[in-house]
């Protein structure tokens, strides 16, 4: 079956009693065991739920995983596949890293003594070089956020795999629906579902997908014993979200490349950071690799100054953290999204105060570039006088 | 804690449960907190970022619920989690590699679990004590000890800590004590009053009380410590979905009601257990004979609504489970439905048979976790299933 007919139908013919299509919200904690040692197969819901568990079943199918878990948020579930590494322990990680991530590798489990080093994934060299005797992992995103590299997943998971290193790989802004990583060689794949999966900016949650027996039994330990899992009315948020995922990367691709292209021209903007842009250096990577692009993309004004009025003058473009709605939102990453990043790796990687992403949402795109329009010509009303 | 808040503290508790200060939503006047399903919010002014900006860091509903249980426990800031073992994670992840906790030695299984096999990967360290004995206790300091963590009355054999006590001697020690109060409640015991910086609950137990919803709470004493939890809940990220914060909070409305009508009913059960040839032994902190009574009736104002008895073997144990009708044969507590639980084989499965011995948590032992049934028929229920 094709992915938009097994996205349609998730959780469509799983209910067995009444045949309701939209599976039902298992309101209930504990679970009457029929028999002393028999169980239903539900006991407690950290450990199961049957709303979850649907949720779990689409997520492993559609990342052609093994199992699959949810978590409260993505960062529980980014936090929930750390706690498989041990005091000792090194990771390879993405340069351009998520804020919450980077705060997590470096304010919590520095403390448990794992450590990481910060790396473009896409540069071999610079892998091997950071390869140590106790490293244990790969983490990547691509396209990073919010700079938008690309990392060859085929050859650095073939890398890692030699080395007897874990592949995780990020895959939260391109979603399953355009690019599988785990067929690609990767172990885990980790999902920030508040953003594509969801869609629309109403539903906290994290998924992570595994790749084997004893990695998907190591993770189902964490998850019960940590015990960051989602909810069974917010699993079911996300699994209604998930039905038009299709539909909506769709939009957001086609939205998203006219934005870029638009700007691209445009007098105030330096650089569009878009791997669908013939122009982007992983452009050819990302073809081969993923059967589209994110809906996000980041761009640099010419000039700082207009980023405050920029911001101010939009008006259909909501000024919200997040990314990956129906609607389209705009960040300013070097004070929102990675504030807790110091200054110098900012710097080195290009997260400076002239960078801006912008999350294109699933409006009529005639309507957000009038509104761009309209906001860069206010700004530069005001700065350069009328 | 704004100053709506700060009034609410002279309230009565009962008071408090219904007038929690966001107990009527400003804007529109609703009767109840608006369930907020947002992830993100607006910022109208680049610079002067908004109250709320990503719900993982706050959530409009999440927030009301961790006021509420601030103000109930009387701390200065609480915090939601996903589930209590959420919680209890969190609360641990202020440690560090090299660092070493004392536990009360019948933990929560689930906690067990997390110490003795994550937490030691990253080497923390743990001792577990029987905190009824407080010489046991002194003699577990480590030059790296840094946190104590109690659990009175203990699960499931309900053991009672003098908090006081052992709260007193960690602070001269510099330890961060944590308790957890899940079978008590803020209702009957409010462990911050007697010395503790950190309150730890399963709020899927009495708190939510209706066997419907999955929470973790954490109430920090102090400002400091308030925030190194915030920023563990917003690093790792488990928190609590607006419709859970919700049904937490329409639950915790009729704690007061729900425990007194339990907590009736659980005493009843208990002086009936001790009288019935078939029952071994009773652990109830209410029970006359009970060895913490004292120490008990000290620091909380009830005993609680869960009682633990031994029937004498697991075959004995077995034909009782299988003979209730009315209790739900069933993991957790704290709910309106009775829950009848086996430790050995559900809570406690995680624990080593031998350490579970040593702990008094026998394969003849019985949970029985009591609803807001008729004691009448729970009893008589329970009288046809051990007879047999």
């Amino acid at each position: 079956m094709r992915i938009e007919s097994r996205l349609a139908q998730i959780g469509s013919i799983k209910e067995p009693v009444t045949g309701a299509v939209s599976f039902p919200i298992y309101q209930a904690t504990a679970f009457r065991h029929p028999k002393l040692g028999e169980s239903t197969g539900f006991d407690y819901a950290r450990t199961k739920s049957p709303t979850r568990a649907v949720l779990e079943e689409a997520a492993a199918e559609l990342e052609s995983g093994d199992a699959a878990f949810a978590c409260s948020t993505g960062m529980a579930a980014v936090q929930t596949i750390l706690t498989l590494f041990s005091q000792g322990d090194h990771l390879i990680v993405s340069l351009d890293l998520y804020g919450g991530t980077y705060r997590l590798l470096e304010q919590v489990m520095s403390r448990f003594g794992v450590s990481a080093s910060y790396v473009d994934t896409n540069d071999m060299d610079a892998l091997a070089a950071a390869c140590r005797d106790n490293t244990k992992a790969v983490l990547i995103e691509t396209p990073t956020n919010p700079l938008m590299m690309i990392t060859d997943l085929a050859k650095v998971c073939g890398w890692a795999k030699e080395r007897g290193l874990l592949t995780i790989v990020d895959n939260t802004l391109l979603t399953p629906y355009f690019q599988r990583p785990l067929e690609l060689g990767a172990d885990i794949i980790i999902h920030s579902a508040t953003k594509y999966l969801g869609g629309h900016n109403d539903v906290l949650a994290g998924l992570i997908v595994t790749k084997g027996k004893e990695l998907s039994e190591q993770i189902a330990f964490l998850h019960n014993s940590i015990g960051a899992v989602l909810g069974p009315q917010d699993s079911w948020l996300l699994m209604r979200g998930m039905k038009t995922l299709a539909l909506r990367m769709e939009r957001h691709q086609h939205n998203a490349t006219v934005l870029a292209n638009y700007l691209q021209e445009h007098p105030a903007i330096d650089e569009v950071f878009y791997p669908a842009l013939p122009s982007h250096p992983h452009h050819h990577i990302q073809n081969a690799q993923s059967s589209g692009n994110t809906g996000i993309f980041s761009f640099k004004v010419k000039d700082a100054r207009y980023v405050e009025p920029v911001l101010r003058h939009i008006r259909l473009i909501a000024f919200a953290e997040s990314l990956g709605g129906v609607e389209s939102l705009m960040t300013y990453p070097a004070v929102q999204t990675h504030a807790d990043i110091p200054l110098e790796i900012r710097q080195q990687v290009g997260v400076d105060d002239r960078l801006l992403r912008f999350s294109v949402g699933i409006e009529h795109v005639d309507d957000l570039i009038a509104d761009l329009e309209q906001a860069l010509e206010a700004a530069r009303l005001e700065i350069e006088g009328a | 804690m704004n100053e709506s808040n700060s009034n609410q503290r002279d309230k009565q508790f009962a008071t408090k449960l219904i007038h929690f200060g966001a107990e009527v939503d400003k804007t529109t006047g609703a009767s109840s907190v608006p369930i907020y399903q947002a992830s993100t919010f607006h910022h109208h002014d680049i610079f002067n970022p908004p109250e709320y900006d990503y719900s993982r860091s706050g959530n409009p509903t999440r927030q009301a619920l961790e006021d509420y249980i601030t103000l109930l426990e009387g701390g200065t800031r609480g915090f939601a989690f996903g589930s209590g073992m959420a919680a209890i994670s969190a609360a641990l992840m202020l440690l560090s590699a090299g660092e070493h906790i004392i536990v009360t030695e019948d933990v929560y299984g689930g906690t067990y679990r997390l110490l003795t096999t994550v937490l030691t990967r990253f080497n923390i360290e743990s001792t577990f004590v029987d905190m009824t004995n407080f010489d046991a206790v002194r003699d577990a300091l480590q030059p790296n000890t840094k946190a104590i963590l109690m659990e009175t009355p203990s699960n499931p054999t309900l053991k009672i800590t003098d908090i006081a006590q052992v709260a007193g001697w960690a602070k001269e020690h510099g330890l961060i004590t944590m308790l957890d109060n899940t079978f008590m409640t803020p209702y009957h015991q409010r462990p911050i009053e007697l010395g503790v910086d950190l309150v730890l609950h399963s709020a899927t137990k009495f708190l939510g009380g209706h066997s419907d919803v999955l929470a973790g709470l954490v109430v920090a004493a102090d400002e400091s410590l308030g925030r190194r939890v915030k920023q563990l809940q917003n690093g790792i990220g488990a928190v609590l979905g607006p419709q859970d914060s919700w049904l937490l909070m329409r639950g915790m409305k009729t704690l007061q009601a729900r425990m007194e009508h339990s907590e009736r009913s659980a005493h009843k059960l208990a002086h009936w257990l001790s009288s019935q040839s078939e029952v071994a032994q009773v652990y109830y902190p209410g029970l006359e004979d009970h060895p913490g009574r004292a120490i008990h009736e000290k620091q909380s104002a009830g005993y609680g609504a869960v009682v633990s008895f031994d029937v004498g073997s697991g075959e004995r144990a077995k034909a009782v489970l299988s003979r209730v009708k009315l209790p739900i044969v069933a993991v957790s507590l704290g709910a309106v439905e009775s829950i009848l639980s086996y430790p050995a084989m559900m809570s406690h499965a995680a624990m080593p048979k031998e350490v579970r011995h040593e702990r008094g948590i026998t394969d003849g032992l019985l949970r029985y976790s009591v609803g807001l049934e008729d004691i009448d028929d729970l009893i008589a229920d329970l009288e046809q299933a051990l007879r047999f």
